[in-house]
């Protein structure tokens, strides 16, 4: 990823080096270059996915045997928290955006991000967010210790951890808004000539949707957070129900933000999908159109099931059929994207390199995700399985093996590009492989125990639970370190610079324009003229 | 050589059945008890037998293409796409398979919430880390009592071996008539909690400030296990539920056992205690009530959970302390004991705190001043 960095901090003369900026760290603080910024995107998501994944160690640490071992009750809680909030907000919706940053540009044939300078800010925003949200470990009472769903009353009782906490969410919520402003921005007006919205690559749709998206809902996130933050110190009772407040209110906003979310980290990652499948079987993706369409169909639906999330906290029966409803129909347009890739894969020539195995593995796995999930839509099941461990199994299932598998996809895919080096193809089907099979032995068991009664968010459970709690713990081990073998072949590119050098286009089915119009890597300064498209 | 791997590979595999067979690896939903749960329980494996033909399906087309449409075997990419017709088809035949879904559930659903006409109304309500069971009417109406966990800590903290119902044990279980409606109305007296109960089908939030409703009529007697099911802070994990479903002669029985113990336990305010009187009792409503947070030691867990050894309240004058314990604190843990506790248990804890640890303040606090506190 730091190939950009090389090709100019050495003094190369081969790109167009007519602009001065500063070199060493304050070139970082200050580039306003799409590609810069995206490498720090990625690599802070990164960071983040690391230290997320230590918390979910200790947790799986903890819970290898009943009874309390590692740590006690309320740190317990501050880890199922930490963990949530930093995978969400930290790892998983930045590590899109450093996507979008390298990649839009270079797809639609545009020089750099249209508002350079707020890329930059919305950034450095990030790291500063992260700072204050793991300092809160460190402030009395620890860190918040409410859920990621922070539901009130309970986050009232919180100490300054989860003022700490509001106010990270806060911070993340601006950068991804103006995040989402420039994306928009970029994709509406500066795509290369000849380039239609239906011409445009899938990743690139699912892109523009996920943008307006996010500008709906995180600002319902700031509401909530914001109410929490007045019921908490200014006497206000928005969720207080001694004060006149409903604590079910507070949920139904969470979670009218909460839903759409979902769908901001799963939709980027159907780009990813989509432009990878087609790029290995050598075929044109099946129904572009019916793609974009299932796309926006998603992300309407998501406005209007947010309290299947609620299902047990008494609503009338006509709301419970409305959401039950809806949210069956949600695993409609969800079923022609993967009835697509499938008919994109068949009669192709397909072939399957680290990209293209992570791909498919996303369409087995993340399809069973979406089983469960319909699963959870039928409410009077939903009621047996809410808040149990087939809750964490099934958003584990689109979390991980859906979005971080086409996090990891799309890094193979791209990193020749983005370094000029081609990875390690061997390591990269170990990384594949060693983390499909840990990811399952994490995750399945966790289906059994909640179907046997476990409920989620405990320290301790009852003994019956051990068996399949400790297969899950020793595959989140596995899964965990599996992981460094990706920070080396990714280091082994960019920062280590050993392997083969990329050709423009390593993949012979890729055709968008970063393949076919731009060496690799991509230079600093790209498509100064635009490309025509036909 | 090779009968000693036979034999290995045969006890491997035995090992490997005993254990599925265990309980240990329980994969599907507790055996169901009520209608409501064993429909459930067959809407659940309906969609199972559903998602396993799909997921056949589908996933055979995608792993024969995988097998058939390589490169390596020199499969040549076909360049067809767009097909309306083909968008079409994959979009209404998972819409029937939905409809057909959705009937079931919905007749379900619609009994799930029928609350209507029940035999005995009971109200659970969520304590940070209890259930407090009230039976507001039908037989045994009246009754009322609070039921927490019973694992003893050294359990918890693997100082002694677990016993068979770990974590799922509590000291005063909830008990009903068998194939009686029972209507459960939930609500909290801190923040949300959960009232679950797997083998009867049943999951009510209990939420503070509001009254909800659940109900459930037990077709077999026995003895069912649930938990909170909503995070409601430190001790989540520790507030099991029980439910003891009786015949009808034994909940009568049961009930008339009550009643006496309630009439038998209504102390005469008036009465003057002794010192050791009050600290022996005060000992035990700490250790159930108080130990959780403020330690069995005094020493707390600062900063979430103060210390009471040598705390200003817990030393200084006695209707700062009676305030704190009735009251509580708004907006940390510290639960309003008044709600929860007679004024012979409240007297008897302070006396004991007061007296505990290095705290030797040497006075002691009458139930009659702690009646008397109530009022302001």
């Amino acid at each position: 990823m730091s190939a950009v960095i090389d090709t100019h901090g050495h003094g190369h003369t081969d790109h167009d080096g007519h602009e001065h900026h500063p070199s060493g760290l304050m070139r970082w603080v200050t580039t306003t270059n799409h590609k810069d910024i995206g490498t720090m995107y990625l690599w802070f998501s990164f960071t983040m996915l690391l230290i997320g994944g230590v918390l979910a160690l200790t947790i799986r640490a903890e819970l290898f045997e009943p009874g309390l071992q590692i740590v006690n009750p309320e740190f317990f809680n501050q880890l199922t928290t930490m963990h949530g909030l930093i995978m969400v907000f930290g790892a998983i919706m930045p590590a899109f955006v450093g996507f979008a940053n390298w990649q839009i540009p270079l797809m639609i044939g545009a020089p750099d991000m249209a508002f350079a300078r707020m890329n930059n800010w919305s950034f450095w925003l990030l790291p500063v967010a992260a700072l204050l949200l793991i300092s809160s470990f460190f402030v009395p009472g620890g860190a918040p210790a409410a859920g990621w769903t922070i539901y009130a009353p309970l986050s009232l009782q919180m100490g300054p951890g989860m003022d700490l906490g509001i106010f990270a969410l806060h911070i993340m919520g601006a950068s991804s808004i103006m995040g989402s402003i420039n994306i928009i921005t970029t994709i509406l007006n500066m795509r290369a000539p000849g380039m239609t919205l239906m011409k445009m690559p899938m990743f690139v749709w699912t892109w523009l949707i996920t943008a307006y998206l996010l500008i709906a809902v995180m600002p319902v996130l700031a509401g909530a957070i914001t109410m929490t933050l007045t019921d908490r110190h200014f006497g206000t009772s928005f969720f207080n129900a001694a004060g006149g407040g409903d604590p079910v209110m507070f949920q139904h906003i969470f979670w009218f933000f909460g839903h759409p979310e979902v769908y901001i980290m799963i939709l980027p990652a159907f780009g990813i999908i989509s432009q990878v499948i087609p790029a290995f079987a050598r075929k044109p993706l099946f129904g572009y159109a019916s793609m974009v369409y299932a796309t926006s169909s998603i992300a309407i639906l998501s406005f209007i099931v947010w309290a299947h999330h609620m299902f047990t906290v008494g609503l009338p029966t006509a709301g419970l059929l409305f959401f039950m409803y809806a949210t069956m129909l949600i695993a409609v347009p969800t079923g022609v994207k993967v009835f697509n890739w499938l008919a994109t894969m068949w009669q192709g020539s397909m072939t399957f390199e680290t990209p293209m195995l992570f791909a498919v593995g996303f369409i087995f796995v993340f399809t069973m995700g979406g089983f469960t999930g319909l699963m959870l839509a039928i409410m009077p099941v939903d009621v047996q399985m809410q808040d149990t461990y087939y809750v964490v199994a099934h958003f584990h299932y689109v979390l991980v093996a859906g979005s971080l598998f086409a996090i990891f996809a799309g890094t193979y895919f791209w990193i020749p590009k983005w370094t000029g080096i081609m990875y390690d193809e061997t390591l990269g089907k170990w990384h594949f492989w060693l983390s499909l099979v840990f990811f399952n032995v994490t995750f399945f068991p966790m289906h059994f125990l909640g179907l046997a009664g476990m409920p989620r968010r405990i320290p301790d459970y009852a003994s019956q639970f051990t068996e399949f709690n400790q297969i899950a713990s020793v595959g989140a081990f596995g899964f965990g370190l599996t992981q460094l073998l990706f920070l080396y072949i990714v280091l082994k590119c960019s920062v280590l610079r050993k392997g083969e050098k990329a050709p423009a286009r390593p993949w012979e089915g890729a055709d968008t324009l970063e393949w076919t119009h731009l060496p690799s890597p991509a230079p600093y300064h790209s498509f100064h003229e635009q490309p025509e498209v036909k | 050589m090779n009968n000693k791997l036979g034999r290995l590979t045969g006890g491997l595999a035995l090992a490997l059945y005993a254990g599925l067979a265990s309980a240990g690896y329980q994969i599907n939903f507790q055996p169901p008890v009520t209608r409501i749960a064993s429909e459930i329980y067959d809407l659940h494996m309906l969609m199972m037998y559903v998602i396993l033909v799909i997921f056949c399906v589908v996933f055979g087309v995608m792993f024969y293409s995988i097998y058939a449409h390589r490169k390596s075997v020199g499969h040549k990419a076909a360049q067809f796409h767009e097909n309306t017709t083909v968008e079409i088809i994959w979009t209404v035949i998972p819409f029937l398979i939905l409809v057909g879904m959705a009937w079931p559930a919905t007749k379900t659903l619609i009994a799930f919430k029928d609350t209507s006409n029940p035999d005995i109304t009971i109200k659970a309500t969520g304590y940070q880390w209890k259930w407090g069971y009230d039976y507001l009417k039908g037989e045994g109406e009246g009754v009322g009592f609070l039921s927490a966990l019973s694992t003893p800590q050294d359990q918890i903290h693997n100082q002694k071996p677990k016993d068979e119902h770990y974590l799922l044990e509590v000291d005063n279980p909830l008990v009903v008539p068998v194939g009686k409606k029972i209507r459960v109305l939930t609500t909290a007296n801190d923040v949300i909690h959960s009232f679950w109960v797997p083998a009867f089908g049943i999951k009510q939030d209990a939420i503070p400030g509001f009254v909800r409703d659940t109900w459930f009529r037990a077709d077999k007697e026995g003895t069912y296990r649930g938990q909170c099911a909503e995070l409601c802070g430190k001790d989540h994990g520790f507030m099991p539920i029980v439910v003891q479903v009786v015949s009808a002669e034994k909940y009568t029985q049961w009930v008339a056992e009550q009643k006496k113990k309630a009439s038998a336990a209504a102390e005469d305010p008036n009465k003057q205690w002794t010192p050791a009187e009050l600290q022996a009792k005060g000992e035990k409503v700490y250790a159930a009530n108080c130990a959780a947070c403020h330690q069995p030691t005094g020493k707390g867990m600062p900063p979430a959970f103060p210390a009471l050894d040598g705390s200003k309240i817990a030393t200084g004058p006695k209707a700062g302390h009676i305030e704190r314990v009735l009251n509580g604190k708004p907006g940390t843990a510290m639960a309003a004991f008044g709600k929860q506790l007679s004024d012979t248990d409240i007297a008897a804890v302070i006396t004991y705190e007061r007296n505990a640890w290095g705290n030797k303040t040497g006075d002691m606090v009458q139930p009659a001043e702690v009646k008397a506190a109530r009022g302001k």
